[in-house]
Order: structure tokens, then C-alpha cells, then sequence
């Protein structure tokens, strides 16, 4: 086996294109993914125009103000904003491509507000503008925008609720109206159902005005309980769901850890399985393989030289990726025995899987499809969230992404750089076991075709 | 070349070999010796069970019934159609890696005599890809010999070589014969046989329909052939291969 090692090495040395690619994409590609997962996504350029002239954005609301022009703030954090100074430069901008999409606010917007909250009618409109060259943009633009309209809504919402709230305790319990400048006291129910009762007292018994002013004051009775439910109600609505958020017993993975963890397996995956049935497949294309298994080396001890190559070279090259890696995102260096012993299992079972691939394939190239025909969809299927998909949907994928190494090597590793549940130890029998299965499958490939 | 064949012990033999692929017969009750020295040539049209009766010879698939035989202790040699070495590496570095693979007690030793026997010293260094082809089938029967074997098979050796490599790689191969090894080939260029074998073999349809020199069979079939294409041929007819 130290022989056909050495060759394979001296034959990657003098390939050095094939083992640059062969190094160099899987760990290019899987630190891209890793970045993307771990970032936050970008903001959209969008044009924004304001029609509502300057200090014109109030509404008023019972005794309050409202300024509508200091929501614009809020969606200024979720976008790129591109300043244009009229509708036409804002279409021009979406249309030239500077900008994905348009906000236009128009004049009337304060007052179509404040006929709405004061009336009941109007119907406040903002004009948005996508462009439609990019189905993928355009709804990455909408729903940027979309979700910062629904926050401004709810401000506003909420801004007229409290203010109406407060009005409504002033109606009930008094207090004081700022007018032109000068504070007018303000009674309110409960002080006028007391001066009620203290007038129909002071009234003779048989005074005719004492069934009326009972049936005012019985009136103020039902009105004052009726308020006083309305207020707390009304308040409610502006937060009408609380979130009791319970963490549950243990650790749970950075984001950014986890993003790690994904782009070093999947790596691994790639280099592995590529080296490994690569250079199987390389004996068949060289016709070797059958002069080999005549009586110079067993299939067994082929398969082993070609598996110990690959898991070798991407669980040292992924253990390089990690470390580099680690100095970007806080990974556990107390527990590196066990970053070892994950990689070099994981490396030992998606060998074992490629040369299972190289054992079919009749040459290289078919190999190399092969290899990312098979592991591109396991690795989609290993990470799927559960809550993604039904119950019957997932009891198939778990049923696939169980008979190939991506996840139980997700979960090793994802425990070693991070000490997470789940445990450590099932997943390393899980990918001894199918290194034995796959191992078995391709000893069985290679003698059926050597 | 031969030495006449009652005196001298086989060093291969093959005893009712046969080979069945799920119901189809690939070999039928093959039964033949070889000598020391003897160049045999193995002919017969495409399916005939050449390529299956070599690999049966040379250990690669074992017979459904039947058994092949050689002196204790040597071991027999296989060069497979296509040269089966590593492009990447140079001749001397495949002459190597399979020395070692062999695990001859002397590598660097068996190396030196199969740069000389193939008179590629001079390109030792060089990678295999870049030989012609004439030399990458050249290197595939040195490292077929590395081993020395009592008796060497070959599959088709010359079938992609141009006339001039052909010429050369005979010339080789007849030297080996010339020292005293058994050489057995499987071609379908009949010229080829009547010139360069001392026996012939015909196979068809898994059968083996005759054994003995070219001269031999061009008198089985009568005077009517003119050459010993057309003698085969004629034969073949005449058997309804």
C-alpha cells in the first residue's frame, strides 16, 4: 500500500492544476458559503422621493402631534438610499439599473393620514417602483421595503392608539387641554357623575329633577365602566401578542460557528470525494486496475491506499481551512483531539463513498460528475430544517441524508469545534459504519469490473 | 523455435477449461500445453473466447470448470491489450513502482535489466505519455517480465501499433521466446501468427478447433487455399465457425 501511496502522490505532484483544483475550489467555494450563511444580507439602492414638503409631515391627533417625516428615518437604516430630487429622476434611477426600486411618498400622505384617523376616511398611498429585469432582486428589494412599511404602519398604528388612549382617560378621569398656548382644565366623567350625585342631594325629595339627573347619573355610571375597559383594550392592540421566549437546557451553536462547520464539511466532501474516486478511477483509465488486483495488491488494501489518500489530504486541508477560519469566528481550541478525530472519520467515510463512486465510473471525468452529481444534493438534503417540510417529507430526507456521511459528520464536527449537543459519539460510529458499508460496496464494484 | 514437445515438460496447461457466462459459453472444454520457448498464437474470430481463455491462463478470472497448471513456485506473466502503466510516471518510476509491487528482492536490479531488454535507457526519465506508442507497449511487456516468468500471455500486443513498432516489438518478443520463455498471444492479424508463432491455436465459439503449427493447418484444409489467411479462413467455413 506504501507504494501505490507514494505514486499517487508523485502523480498529483506532476498534476499540478488538477490538485490545485482539486484543494483549491472545494475550500474557495465552501469559504464563500460559509461567509454568505454567517453575513447579514445587504441593503437595496432604492431611490427615495418625498413629495411632503419640509416641517409639513405632522398630524394631529386629539392634544397630540405626530411626525410622520421621522419614520422616513427608520427606513433609511433598511436601505441604500439614492438621492434623486423628483419622480421622474427616481424612475430614471430604477430604469438605469442604479437603483432596484423606487419610494415615492406623496404630498398629500399627512393629510390622507389625518383624514383617516380623525373621519375614518382616506386612504394613505405610497408608491413603490421595482424593476422587473431581476425576478430575484426585485423581490429582495420588496421585501426589504415591504417589511420596514410594516413596521412604519404599526408605529403610526400604535402613535394613534396611545394618543388616543390618553384622550380617552382625560374624557374619563380629567385632567388638562392645551390650547392656543393656554392649559383649559377638563372635567372628565367620574368628577361629573360626583357633582351630579352632590346636586341631586341637595334637591328636595319630590323635586321633578331628581328622576332625570338619576337617569344622567346612571347614564355616567355605564359610560365610566364602559371607558374604563375601553383604555386598557385599546392599549392592548398596539401590542397584541407578547412573546414568551423560554430557552431550553443546553448549548446552542453560534450562527457563525455553525456556517463554519457547514463550509468545512462540505469541503471535505468535495475534496474527498473527488480525490477518492478520481484516483480509482484513474487505475481503470490507465487499465492498471486489473494488473494491479491480479495478485500484486488485493482489492481491499487498493481501496484502503486510495481512501487513506483522500481523507488524509482533505482532513489536513480542512483542518487548515478551520484553523485559518477560527481567527475570524470563536471556535473551541481546548477541544481540537476531537476536531481531529472528526475530520479524519469523515474523511475515511466519504473515501470510502468515492471510490464506491470511482468503482463504477470508467474514467475520471465520469467520476468527477459523479461524485458532484451525488454529493451536491446530499449535502441540500443533510440541511434541510425540519420544520421546512412535512412530517412525511422529512421522514425521507433523514432517511437519505442517514445513508450518506454529510450529516453525521455535521453533527461530529459540529460538536467538536463548539461542544453542542447533540453528542459526539454516535455520530463517529455512524461514520465508521458507513465507511465499512461503502468500503464493502466498492471492493464489491472493483472486483466485479477489474 | 520449439523444441519438440514430448520431451520437455509444459509450462502451462490448460485441463477442460471452460466458462460460462450465466447461459452463455465462453470457453468449452479447453485443453492445451505450452513449452519452454514456444511462441503460441492464439486465433480465431471476434468472440471466440481469446481474451477469455488469456485472463483464465493468466489468474484474472478463474474457470467455471477445469484448471490450469504451471510449475511450483514460477509464476506467469500478463501483458494486457491496452499498455496497463501510469502515464504520469516516468518508464523507470512504473518500472519501479511494479517492481516493488512484485516485491522482487532486488527493484533497482529488475529495473536496470528491463532498461536494457527494452532499450529505453535513454528515455528512463521520461514520462510515459510521452512515448510513442510502440514504446508504452514495449514498457507494458517489461513490466509483464519483471517478475521473470516462466511463461508470458499477452493480449493482442501489436493491435494499435503501426508496422514499423510492430516489427520492433516482435523482434523483442522473439528474443524472449529465444531465451527460453513461453509465449502465448492472443492477435487477430493471421499474418502475424503464421509468422511469428511456432504453434496456433484456433478458437470459435469457445471451442478449440484446432492446435498445430501454421503449416499444419494450411494442410487441414487441402491445397486449396493460396496463403495462410485464406487457410484459416477456409477452415473456419468448413466448421461453420
Amino acid at each position: 500500500m506504501r507504494w501505490l501511496l507514494v505514486k499517487d502522490l508523485q502523480i498529483l505532484r506532476r498534476s499540478p492544476l488538477l490538485a490545485a483544483l482539486l484543494i483549491v475550489y472545494p475550500i474557495t467555494l465552501a469559504l464563500m458559503i460559509g461567509f454568505a450563511l454567517s453575513s447579514p444580507p445587504g441593503k437595496p439602492k432604492v431611490a427615495f422621493f418625498t413629495q411632503v414638503p419640509k416641517g409639513r409631515g405632522r398630524i394631529h391627533f386629539g392634544s397630540q402631534d405626530i411626525n410622520i417625516s421621522s419614520y422616513a428615518k427608520d427606513l433609511y437604516s433598511s436601505i441604500q438610499p439614492v438621492v434623486v430630487h423628483s419622480r421622474a429622476q427616481a424612475i430614471s434611477a430604477v430604469r438605469s439599473g442604479r437603483a432596484l426600486a423606487a419610494l415615492i411618498i406623496p404630498a398629500d400622505i399627512p393629510a390622507q393620514i389625518q383624514s383617516l384617523v380623525t373621519t375614518g376616511v382616506g386612504s394613505p398611498t405610497v408608491q413603490l417602483i421595482l424593476n422587473t429585469k431581476d425576478p430575484v432582486e426585485r423581490q429582495f428589494a420588496d421585501q426589504a421595503i415591504q417589511a420596514r412599511l410594516n413596521d412604519v404602519e404599526q408605529a403610526v398604528s400604535k402613535q394613534v392608539l396611545r394618543v388616543a388612549v390618553i384622550d380617552l382617560q382625560q374624557v374619563l378621569n380629567g385632567g388638562s387641554i392645551q390650547f392656543l398656548g393656554q392649559s383649559f382644565p377638563l372635567l372628565g366623567l367620574r368628577d361629573s357623575r360626583t357633582l351630579l350625585r352632590r346636586a341631586i342631594r341637595a334637591l328636595p325629595a319630590k323635586s321633578p329633577l331628581r328622576p332625570e339627573l338619576n337617569r344622567v347619573v346612571g347614564f355616567a355610571d355605564l359610560a365610566i365602566q364602559g371607558l374604563a375597559f375601553a383604555s386598557p383594550v385599546l392599549g392592548s392592540i398596539g401590542t397584541p401578542l407578547t412573546v414568551d421566549q423560554t430557552e431550553l437546557s443546553g448549548r446552542t451553536t453560534p450562527a457563525a460557528t455553525y456556517a463554519v462547520t457547514i463550509s468545512v464539511i462540505f469541503s471535505l466532501m468535495l475534496v474527498t470525494l473527488l480525490l477518492a474516486a478520481g484516483m480509482l478511477a484513474l487505475e481503470r483509465e490507465e487499465h492498471t486496475l486489473a494488473r494491479l488486483v491480479r495478485g500484486l495488491v488485493t482489492p481491499g488494501a487498493l481501496l484502503a491506499e486510495k481512501v487513506v489518500l483522500a481523507g488524509g489530504c482533505a482532513a489536513a486541508a480542512s483542518l487548515l481551512m478551520a484553523a485559518g477560519v477560527s481567527i475570524f469566528v470563536p471556535l473551541e481550541w481546548s477541544r481540537f483531539p476531537l476536531w481531529v478525530i472528526s475530520l479524519v472519520l469523515a474523511g475515511l467515510a466519504f473515501g470510502a463513498l468515492g471510490v464506491a463512486i470511482g468503482g463504477v465510473a470508467r474514467e475520471v471525468r465520469a467520476a468527477s460528475l459523479l461524485a458532484f452529481m451525488i454529493s451536491l444534493p446530499v449535502a441540500f438534503v443533510a440541511l434541510v430544517p425540519a420544520a421546512a417540510v412535512s412530517g412525511g417529507l422529512k421522514t425521507a430526507l433523514d432517511a437519505v441524508a442517514f445513508v450518506f456521511p454529510f450529516k453525521p459528520a455535521l453533527d461530529a464536527l459540529n460538536n467538536a469545534f463548539s461542544g453542542t449537543a447533540p453528542g459526539i459519539g454516535w455520530p463517529l460510529v455512524h461514520l465508521v459504519v458507513l465507511a465499512a458499508v461503502f468500503g464493502a460496496l466498492a471492493r464489491v464494484a472493483v472486483r466485479r469490473l477489474a | 523455435m520449439a523444441a519438440t514437445a514430448a520431451t520437455r515438460q509444459a509450462t502451462l496447461a490448460a485441463r477442460s477449461l471452460s466458462k460460462r457466462f450465466g447461459d452463455r459459453a465462453a470457453l468449452s472444454e479447453v485443453s492445451f500445453e505450452v513449452y519452454p520457448g514456444e511462441l503460441v498464437a492464439i486465433i480465431g474470430p471476434n468472440g471466440a473466447g481469446k481474451t477469455t481463455l488469456l485472463s483464465i491462463l493468466a489468474g484474472i478470472q478463474a474457470p467455471t470448470s477445469g484448471e490450469v497448471t504451471s510449475p511450483p513456485g514460477r509464476k506467469v506473466g500478463w501483458v494486457p491489450q491496452q499498455p496497463a502503466i501510469y502515464s504520469k510516471l516516468s518508464v523507470a518510476e512504473n518500472l519501479r513502482l511494479f517492481a516493488r509491487l512484485e516485491r522482487l528482492s532486488d527493484p533497482e536490479q529488475a529495473v536496470e535489466r528491463m532498461l536494457d531488454q527494452t532499450e529505453l535507457r535513454e528515455r528512463s526519465r521520461d514520462e510515459v505519455g510521452d512515448l510513442s506508442g510502440g514504446n508504452q507497449q514495449r514498457i507494458n511487456v517489461a513490466i509483464g517480465l519483471l517478475c521473470e516468468p516462466v511463461a508470458l500471455l499477452l493480449d493482442e500486443p501489436t493491435s494499435s501499433l503501426d508496422p514499423r513498432q510492430r516489427e520492433r516489438l516482435w523482434g523483442f518478443i522473439g528474443g524472449l521466446a529465444g531465451q527460453g520463455t513461453t509465449v502465448a498471444y492472443s492477435t487477430h492479424n493471421v499474418a502475424e501468427a503464421e509468422r511469428y508463432a511456432d504453434r496456433v491455436l484456433v478458437l470459435a465459439d469457445g471451442k478449440l478447433l484446432f492446435a498445430g503449427t501454421p503449416a499444419e493447418l494450411e494442410r487441414a484444409v487441402g491445397g486449396g487455399a493460396r496463403d495462410f489467411e485464406s487457410a484459416f479462413v477456409h477452415f473456419l467455413d468448413e466448421r461453420g465457425a
